[in-house]
């Protein structure tokens, strides 16, 4: 068995904000009919939770589950069991139009931690961060300077970047410059 | 700077979020057509100064396309729409003939 690693193998950088690799993390792009009620207990019995609403993320027993576009979610699910959880859903959704495929290894995942961690963020991407615009269970697809991405905030106050694995280096390089400890702008204190 | 509100995700993205996909229902020639109208088709845009309608596509976001109205002289944004459509839908028109009373562009007016 090979050793799967995450794209920067949990390096950490702490300047403004903490900003760290999360290692590897089980995520599975789900498409399908949100309407359907075939769909909504499949993703129910995936993650626990409800199929989540227009650009919010929402968190169950065994994983979340993402908006990603009005036909797609993301699974967050435990790297482990992904494979097992994809084969549930193709018997769950068996006999109905949709698309379940296993992504981990196409991602890397970085969270952005502390006081500054919305302005890391703002400098890189062009989303609206200020007080009560954007909140915890919020889910967001952007791009970050070059690279698409994705995040969402938690109820800690933690941000969590998702981008693909092919440009995890640039994004953890150019989020270290976003949080250089001679960097601030202060548009957020 | 451009800002279209996205009709699938609900994003009012700035324009580097979005990809323009040119002109908006444009009806197209293929096998069987004859040689002017493949020409028209390929070649003859709508470049008007005024209202426009145009396809774009949230490439960095949710990744749909969709349609916007827009005036290409002043850059105000009258209204954006659903890509599962081959017309304006009479709302958008509306919006437009609201601010550009008289308005046409193609087949379509106000």
């Amino acid at each position: 068995m090979s050793n799967a690693v995450s794209a920067l193998g949990g390096a950490s950088f702490a300047g403004l904000a903490k900003v760290t690799d999360t290692g590897l993390g089980g995520m599975i792009t789900l498409r399908g009919d949100f309407a359907s009620a075939k769909f909504q207990a499949a993703v129910k019995a995936a993650t626990g939770t409800e199929v989540p609403a227009t650009r919010k993320i929402v968190f169950g027993d065994t994983g979340a589950a993402a908006w990603m576009s009005p036909d797609e979610l993301l699974l967050l699910v435990d790297y482990d069991g992904v494979d097992a959880v994809v084969a549930k859903l193709g018997e769950d959704l068996a006999g109905e139009h949709h698309m379940a495929v296993n992504v981990s290894d196409a991602r890397a995942c970085f969270s952005v931690s502390g006081d500054a961690a919305c302005e890391v963020i703002a400098k890189v991407a062009p989303v609206d961060l200020d007080d009560g615009q954007f909140l915890a269970g919020d889910f967001r697809r952007t791009r970050f300077a070059q690279v698409a991405g994705a995040f969402w905030l938690d109820e800690a106050g933690v941000f969590h970047i998702v981008c693909f694995r092919s440009v995890g280096e640039y994004m953890f390089n150019l989020l270290k410059a976003a949080a250089h400890p001679q960097s601030k702008v202060g548009v957020y204190a | 700077m451009l800002i279209l509100e996205c009709p699938y995700c609900g994003v009012k993205a700035e324009e580097t979020e979005l990809h323009g996909g040119g002109e908006a229902h444009l009806k197209r020639f293929g096998p069987g057509s004859s040689d002017d109208e493949f020409h028209d088709y390929l070649f003859m845009k709508e470049n008007p100064r005024g209202v426009h309608l145009e396809r774009w596509r949230h490439v960095n976001g949710c990744g749909k396309w969709f349609h916007a109205a827009r005036c290409t002289q002043t850059l105000e944004v009258f209204a954006t729409y659903s890509a599962q459509t081959t017309e304006p839908p009479q709302e958008v028109k509306d919006k437009i003939s609201a601010k550009r009373p008289g308005w046409t562009w193609r087949e379509f007016e106000g």
